[in-house]
C-alpha cells in the first residue's frame, strides 16, 4: 500500500483544496468538541459554583443555578476542612493508596518482568490470563470477602483495603509494566550480563531504572485504582475515622435527609481535578504501556 | 533466545539462582499468583460455597442447605426485576457507548485548538472516582433544585419538576446517562489507540480515489477499527453491569427498586441485611454475563492479532 511521491503530493493539493470545503467540516469538529467537553464537564461546572453558593441563594428553585445571586462564600470549603472528617478521608486514601501501590510494585515488577523477558512456557496466555482477573469484578467476591476480612480481624480497619486493593491493582499493573518492559531493548540487559552482572542484577540496575517513566505511570494508574474503589469499602468499613473519600464524602456528608451540598461538590472538584490532570499528563504513556503489552516479546 | 542463556549460564560455573532464568521466571511470578489465587480464586470458590450455605453475618457458621437459597431468590419478584433490568440496562448502555465513544474517539484524534482543554473536560467523568462524580449528578438530578428542571423551566417545556429519580423509567434512565457519561471517556481513550494504528497510508489511498469523509469512515476505519471497538464496548459493560455504586448513591435501587441491578441487590441483601448466603447466591448471576463478555473479548482480541 505503499505511496509514492507523486500520489503523496496529489494527496496533499486534494487536502488543501478540500480544507477551503472543509470549512463546514471543521465548524462540525469545534461544534462535535464543544458538546462533548460541555457534556462531560457540566456536572462539574455546576458543582464548582454551588460550592461557593450561599444557602439562601442556593436553596432557592426560581434563581439561576448558573450564577451567583448572592455574593460567593468559602464557608462551605472551609466547613468540608475544619469540621468535617474530609481531612482524615483524605489521609486514609492517600495512606492505602500508597501502601497498596508498594505492594503492587513488589509483587507485579518481578511478574512482569518474568512474563516479559524469562522466556517461560505459557507466558503469553499466562499474560492474558493475569490481565482476566482485572475483570472478576468486586460484586462478585465482596461477599465472601466480607467473611475472611473478619475472620483476619482486618474489618473497620484501613487495613482490610491494604490487604484487598492489590487484587485489584496488580493484575492491571502486570500488564502495563510487561508493555513498558518489553519496550527496553534485549541488548541493553544483555551487556550487563556480558559485563558480569547477574540476571537479577541486570534487572535491578539496569532494567527497573530505564523502566523508570513506566513505573511511575504504573503508580498513578494503581494509586487511582485504589482511590475510586468503593464497595469493599463500603463492605469492610463502618467508623468513619477509618474511611475513605470515597465512601466517607457519600455517607458522612449525607446524613438521612440533610445534604451538605456546598461542602459535597467542593469535596468532588478537589478530588476530580488533580487526579483528571495527572492522568492527561500520562494518558499517551498509559496507551502505550497497554497496546506494548500485547505486543509478543 | 534460550540458547544464549545458556550459553552464558555454562561459560560461568559459579552461576547462582539469580542467574538461572528457568528458576527465575517462576519464582518472579510466584508472588502475583499467590496473591491472586488467595485473595481471588479463594473468596470466589468460597462464594459458590456460601450460596449453597446457610451463613449469616450473625451466624457465621457454615451448613450445607443445598438449593434453598435458589429456590428463594427464584420466588422472589425483586431478584428477577434486578436481572431484568441489569440485562436492559447493559444492552442500552452498550449501544450508546458504541456510538457516542466512536465519535469521541475521532475528536480525540483530530487537531484543533483547545484540544489538551477539550481532552482535560471530557476525560473528567472517567477520571473522577465513581462515588464523588455520582454525588455531583446526584445534585444535578435533585429533585427541586436540578439546574436541568431550572432550564426546561425557563424555556417554557415544564411546569415545576420532573423528579429524575423518583419516577420508574425516568430513575432508570437517569442510571443508565450516568454509567454511559461515565464509561464512553474510557471506551473512546480504547478505541483510539486503534484509530491511531490504522496506517494512514489506507486513508490517504482512499482519499485520492476520491471517497468522503462518511465512505471513509463506513468502508475503512470502522471495518479496520472494529476489534478495538469490541472490546471497548465489551470493557464498557462489564464495567456498567457489574457496578453498584452510581445505583447505591443516586436510587439506593428505588423507587420500589425500578433502578434495582443485581450487584445492587446482592449488596443489599448481604450486607445491609446480613444474609450473606443469599447475597452471595444473587451475586453469582453476574457470572455467567462476565463469562459470555469475557469469551467475547477474547475472540475480539483473538481477531486483532490477525491484523
Amino acid at each position: 500500500m505503499a505511496l509514492t511521491v507523486a500520489d503523496r503530493a496529489y494527496v496533499e493539493q486534494t487536502r488543501r483544496r478540500r480544507r477551503i470545503h472543509d470549512g463546514l467540516g471543521r465548524v462540525a469538529l469545534y461544534l462535535v468538541a464543544l458538546v462533548a467537553a460541555f457534556c462531560a464537564a457540566v456536572p462539574f461546572v455546576w458543582g464548582t459554583i454551588t460550592a461557593f453558593k450561599h444557602d439562601a441563594d442556593l436553596y432557592n428553585a426560581q434563581n439561576n443555578p448558573f450564577v451567583f445571586n448572592l455574593e460567593p462564600t468559602g464557608r462551605h470549603v472551609t466547613f468540608l476542612f475544619e469540621d468535617s472528617q474530609f481531612v482524615t478521608f483524605a489521609l486514609n486514601t492517600l495512606w492505602v493508596g500508597l501502601v497498596v501501590v508498594a505492594i503492587t510494585l513488589a509483587v507485579a515488577l518481578p511478574a512482569a518482568y518474568s512474563l516479559a523477558r524469562l522466556n517461560m512456557r505459557w507466558a503469553g496466555p499466562l499474560g492474558i490470563a493475569i490481565f482476566f482477573v482485572y475483570l472478576i469484578p468486586p460484586t462478585l467476591l465482596f461477599i465472601s470477602l466480607t467473611r475472611m476480612v473478619a475472620i483476619l480481624g482486618l474489618h473497620d480497619s484501613t487495613w482490610s483495603l491494604v490487604v484487598i486493593y492489590p487484587t485489584i491493582t496488580i493484575p492491571v499493573s502486570v500488564w502495563l509494566l510487561m508493555g513498558f518492559l518489553k519496550a527496553i531493548p534485549r541488548d541493553v540487559e544483555e551487556q550487563a550480563m556480558v559485563d558480569g552482572y547477574s540476571r537479577l542484577q541486570a534487572f535491578v540496575r539496569i532494567v527497573v531504572p530505564l523502566a523508570l517513566p513506566g513505573i511511575v505511570a504504573v503508580v498513578v494508574f494503581a494509586f487511582t485504582l485504589t482511590a475510586h474503589e468503593f464497595i469493599y469499602a463500603l463492605a469492610f468499613i463502618s467508623p468513619s475515622s477509618e474511611k475513605t473519600i470515597s465512601i466517607g464524602v457519600p455517607t458522612e456528608l449525607i446524613r438521612g435527609d440533610v445534604f451538605f451540598w456546598q461542602s459535597l461538590q467542593a469535596a468532588a472538584i478537589l478530588v476530580a481535578v488533580p487526579i483528571a490532570f495527572v492522568f492527561n499528563l500520562l494518558l499517551e504513556r498509559f496507551i502505550t504501556g497497554f497496546t506494548m503489552g500485547a505486543v509478543k516479546g | 533466545m534460550a540458547p544464549v542463556d545458556e550459553a552464558v549460564g555454562t561459560a560461568r560455573p559459579r552461576a547462582t539462582i539469580a542467574d538461572r532464568s528457568g528458576l527465575l521466571a517462576p519464582l518472579f511470578l510466584l508472588p502475583a499468583v499467590v496473591y491472586i489465587v488467595a485473595l481471588v480464586a479463594l473468596p470466589f470458590l468460597l462464594a459458590l460455597a456460601f450460596a449453597f450455605s446457610d451463613v449469616t453475618a450473625g451466624d457465621p457458621s457454615f451448613d450445607w442447605v443445598g438449593l434453598r437459597n435458589f429456590e428463594a431468590i427464584f420466588d422472589d419478584p425483586v431478584f428477577w426485576r434486578s436481572l431484568q433490568n441489569t440485562l436492559v440496562f447493559t444492552v442500552i448502555a452498550m449501544v450508546l457507548i458504541v456510538v457516542l465513544a466512536k465519535a469521541l474517539a475521532m475528536i480525540l484524534v483530530a487537531d484543533f485548538r483547545f484540544k489538551r482543554l477539550v481532552r482535560f473536560f471530557v476525560l473528567l467523568p472517567w477520571t473522577t472516582p465513581i462515588a464523588l462524580a455520582a454525588v455531583a449528578w446526584l445534585w444535578m438530578l435533585d429533585s427541586i433544585y436540578s439546574p436541568i428542571d431550572w432550564v426546561l423551566r425557563n424555556l417554557g417545556l415544564l411546569d415545576g419538576n420532573l423528579y429524575w429519580l423518583g419516577r420508574d423509567n425516568l430513575a432508570m434512565a437517569s442510571v443508565i446517562a450516568v454509567h454511559v457519561w461515565r464509561i464512553v471517556p474510557l471506551a473512546a481513550v480504547i478505541i483510539m489507540a486503534g484509530l491511531i494504528s490504522i496506517p494512514k497510508d489506507i486513508t490517504d489511498a482512499a482519499e485520492i480515489d476520491g471517497a468522503g469523509f462518511w465512505r471513509r469512515l463506513w468502508e475503512i476505519t470502522i471495518p479496520l477499527n472494529l476489534p478495538v471497538i469490541a472490546v471497548a464496548t465489551l470493557f464498557g459493560a462489564i464495567l456498567t453491569f457489574t457496578d453498584m455504586t452510581v445505583v447505591y448513591i443516586l436510587t439506593r435501587g428505588g423507587p420500589a427498586n425500578a433502578t434495582q441491578v443485581l450487584p445492587s441487590y446482592a449488596f443489599f441483601k448481604g450486607i445491609g441485611g446480613g444474609d450473606l448466603a443469599q447475597g452471595a447466591a444473587i451475586a453469582l448471576f453476574l457470572f455467567p454475563l462476565l463469562l459470555a463478555a469475557t469469551v467475547a473479548v477474547l475472540r475480539a482480541v483473538r481477531r486483532l492479532e490477525t491484523f
